[in-house]
């Protein structure tokens, strides 16, 4: 019985190396912040000046050309009018009702849910609506749907949305993006690099996300399609050296601005969280500054996007989200939650695949889109 | 993988199982808790509502078994919705009578199609195949230098050119005819369910093609839009089954359920890491187990099978439950696991591991400083620890880059470890599952030499007493040897 020996083998080797891992890091907890003198490590992993053959430069070639220009923004109800024909509403039913009973109740829970909003923050939500319908003496369906919104509304809106472009005086402000694979970072990069151009700013693009295959040639791409600067490293090489490295590139060339891809990580793999961590410490050593890190959440996720936007958070101290992929039926819903027990922003929001396609986040547009009630 | 859910679930079920008897609010309760658990795990509300409906149903319709607390009742029939919902059976790939077999990959942007295409060309490459991938992804920026990066990490051939999705593809399968390839799989690139446009343009691949499998590729962490999708590329598109990618996300997955659902269609294969090689079929029995937190053995053992050499592994379990093994075995042991993937999904195949060893996180870095500190003492150190002092550790740990009182720590667990080996030789049970008394103790063994590998689809067998799943480790008891560990 060959396959029942290697087992007991294996069941032991896991559980006996897990028992010493897990002892082994418990015991060490207090230590895990690094000692000081290892935090600034790093300095010595990123050469002064990156040998020549590990950065590829690419001459912006719209150095002379124009700066793509932009058109009125679009709003994000323009782009949302085809989710909404082909979803209905969700809140239909609820203003046919001549009052408000436990069937409102659960159709408001039900479409809260529907738009990934989650069970906890749903419930505290009604709960206050509740309070509210009681203390205001709210009979009418429609005005309990207003109060929602204005609540909603209340959660989303409550925060600065803007976003910073001044770093200290001699060091280069730096927009670190990043997020989970597949969330649209390198589309956002290049949407928000055509909007910079188009006011006027001139921006470098670092490829961090060394590690997929072909990334830094899409993000090649957009940088030549926006005329900016941009700065590539070898692939699988160390991504915080090809940030650093565009970081004095742009600092030497008087860039106004760089964005920095990173590549898409898990936010459950600890190695690839701590990567993360280094390459927001060294893209903020001078001359870097980040002033804004921006966390790409994809409109259809789910209730892990709390996860997701914790552990980022805790790893790379995110500013902002930026809400792609909105133009399709997923309403993001993920992301009252993450404000809710946050406190992030919503910054963009991504609604459609052209470089005009991201706006700024307007909470009321937004919670218009989530009940899609017309 | 799916943790949240079987948290849950373990949550709800510890509660119940003190109880003798469930009355109707306590029904009410449980089903409030389970609906609460499905819909945070991203199972639709629809479906969820769907599941729990049918759950109260038979919990009070069912004539309540005398041998059964009501408790084991509940989760014997959550247990059973789980599985119904999912699917029962492994999918079968067969291949066409006329090579070759088309494969079409659609899905949103950023599901993770290209990779999985890559993924899936491996695993028919593994089958003995030999793919061709055709790249009709002209949308987004350098899609097609991404598949050829990961066609070349294969040695697969990649046929794209910059002209028209739809003749791209129809070109492709000409060229695979001509190259004498096995297998097509048509990358498309990611598009919205509602564009109508870009559906009628995959439609038109698809009619050029004639694709014998159409995949939808579908994030794990998608939430209640999983429904739409599927819902209006199953439209589109008829799809055979769905791919669910990053499911080494701690997403909890219950867009599967949702999918499965709505179209009817199983979820075919799963990816699970970021390599190539982390990918495989999809096990809708296994899973449901899973996510009861009952353990996956039955992957686990077929990983094992990947990885180890059986002679070796035959003598290295012989010592190991002689408790003879040295550090020196254990050290092989260690890097024979490495190739089986991460520590950590392994942990989470385990039935009955305690849930605080499942959610420590395990840097696989950690297991690397084991490796140098074992490597970094002598071949007498390594056969016979106790001849490790003071100074010995002191150099040992400078040689291995640790402390010397984690050279210690390490010794400390060794003997632990081979303690725990001694026990088990005489009886089958692993360190924090108490040992268990048995009944069923000749189930399999008698047959086919004990072959525990199930070659056709294994059905999981639900125990009562034993919602765990523990006994299926006691099915592995080795013959002759005694039924208990304590």
């Amino acid at each position: 019985m060959p396959e029942l020996l290697i087992l007991i083998a294996l069941l032991v080797v896991v559980a006996g190396t897990a028992a010493f891992v897990v002892t082994t890091r418990r015991r060490r907890g207090p230590e895990l912040e690094p000692p000081p003198e290892r935090g600034i490590a790093p300095t010595t992993e990123v050469p002064d000046t990156v040998p020549p053959e590990l950065v590829e430069e690419v001459e912006a070639e719209a150095a002379t050309e124009a700066p793509p220009t932009l058109g009125a923004p679009p709003r994000l109800r323009d782009r949302l009018g085809k989710a909404r024909s082909a979803l209905g509403g969700y809140l239909g039913g609820i203003l046919g009702r001549s009052g408000i009973d436990e069937e409102t109740w659960e159709d408001l829970e039900e479409a809260l849910l529907r738009a990934d909003v989650g069970v906890a923050t749903t419930t505290t939500m009604l709960d206050h609506l509740r309070e509210r319908v009681a203390a205001e003496g709210i009979t009418e369906p429609a005005d309990l749907l207003v109060a929602l919104k204005e609540e909603l509304v209340a959660q989303v809106g409550a925060y600065d949305t803007s976003m910073r472009l001044e770093a200290d005086e001699g060091r280069v402000p730096v927009w670190l993006i990043v997020g989970v694979n597949g969330a649209g970072k390198t589309t956002t990069i290049g949407k928000l690099s055509a909007r910079q151009a188009a006011e006027g700013r001139s921006v470098l693009v670092a490829a961090g996300d060394t590690f997929r295959a072909a990334a830094a040639e899409q993000l090649e791409t957009w940088a030549e399609r926006t005329g900016a600067d941009y700065v590539r490293g070898a692939e699988g090489g160390d991504p915080s050296s090809v940030i650093f490295d565009g970081i004095q590139r742009a600092k030497s060339r008087s860039h106004d601005l760089v964005l920095a891809d990173t590549a898409g990580r898990l936010h459950s793999k600890v190695n690839l969280m701590e990567e993360l961590s280094k390459v927001r410490r060294v893209a903020d050593r001078e001359p870097g500054q980040v002033v804004e890190t921006l966390l790409v959440i994809d409109a259809t996720t789910g209730q892990n996007g709390l996860a997701q936007a914790k552990q980022f958070a805790e790893a790379a101290e995110v500013t902002g989200v930026v809400l792609t992929k909105l133009d399709g039926s997923a309403r993001g819903g993920i992301v009252v939650s993450i404000q809710a027990e946050l406190g992030i922003p919503v910054k963009l929001a991504g609604v459609g695949e052209t470089v005009e396609d991201l706006i700024d986040f307007d909470a009321t547009e937004f919670v218009e889109a989530l009940f899609a009630d017309d | 993988m799916f943790d949240a859910l079987s948290d849950r679930f373990d949550g709800i079920f510890k509660r119940l199982k003190g109880k003798g008897r469930l009355g109707d609010a306590d029904i009410d309760e449980v089903l409030r808790e389970i609906r609460v658990a499905l819909l945070e795990a991203d199972v639709n509300v629809r479906v969820a509502r769907n599941m729990v409906g049918r759950i109260r149903e038979r919990c009070t319709a069912e004539e309540l078994s005398k041998s059964l607390t009501p408790a084991q009742q509940v989760v014997k029939i959550v247990h059973e919705e789980l599985i119904e919902t999912l699917g029962g059976e492994t999918m079968k790939i067969t291949y066409a009578s006329k090579p070759p077999t088309v494969v079409l990959m659609a899905g949103l942007q950023g599901a993770g199609k290209t990779t999985a295409t890559g993924k899936l060309a491996r695993w028919f490459k593994q089958q003995g195949r030999n793919p061709l991938l055709v790249g009709a992804d002209l949308q987004r920026p350098a899609a097609v230098d991404q598949l050829r990066t990961l066609a070349g990490q294969i040695d697969v051939p990649v046929f794209s050119e910059p002209t028209d999705p739809v003749e791209v593809a129809a070109a492709g399968l000409a060229e695979a005819r001509r190259l004498g390839r096995d297998v097509v799989i048509v990358d498309t690139a990611g598009r919205l369910g509602i564009d109508a446009e870009m559906m009628d343009q995959v439609r038109r691949i698809s009619d050029a093609v004639e694709p014998h499998y159409t995949f939808l590729v579908v994030d794990a962490m998608t939430g209640q839009d999983a429904v739409n999708v599927a819902e209006s590329f199953h439209e589109t598109l008829e799809l055979d089954g769905v791919i669910l990618s990053k499911l080494d996300s701690d997403a909890r997955g219950g867009a599967a359920l949702s999918v499965k659902e709505v179209v009817g269609k199983p979820i075919a294969f799963a990816s699970t890491g970021e390599k190539l090689e982390d990918f495989d079929q999809f096990h809708p029995d296994r899973l449901a187990g899973r996510i009861l937190g009952m353990g996956d053995m039955l992957t686990l053992i077929e990983k094992a099978e990947e990885a180890y050499e059986t002679d070796q592994a035959e003598a290295a379990a012989a010592k190991l439950l002689e408790g003879q093994f040295t550090l020196d075995d254990f050290l092989e042991q260690m890097q024979q696991l490495k190739k089986m993937g991460p520590l950590q999904n392994l942990m989470g195949m385990l039935p009955g591991m305690p849930k605080e060893m499942k959610d420590a996180e395990i840097d696989d870095r950690e297991i690397a400083r084991v490796e140098a500190i074992i490597k970094s003492m002598t071949p007498e150190e390594r056969a016979k620890p106790e001849l490790v002092d003071g100074s010995r550790r002191t150099r040992i740990a400078n040689g291995s880059g640790t402390q010397p009182n984690q050279v210690a720590q390490l010794l400390k667990q060794f003997k632990e470890v081979q303690s725990v080996m001694k026990r088990m030789g005489g009886g089958m049970g692993m360190p924090g599952v108490p040992g268990r008394s048995k009944k069923g103790k000749k189930g399999k063994k008698g047959k086919k030499g004990g072959r525990v590998t199930p070659k056709g689809p294994a059905t999981p067998r639900f125990d009562p007493d034993d919602p765990l799943g523990l006994g299926q480790l006691e099915d592995l008891q080795l013959p002759g040897r005694g039924p208990k560990l304590n």
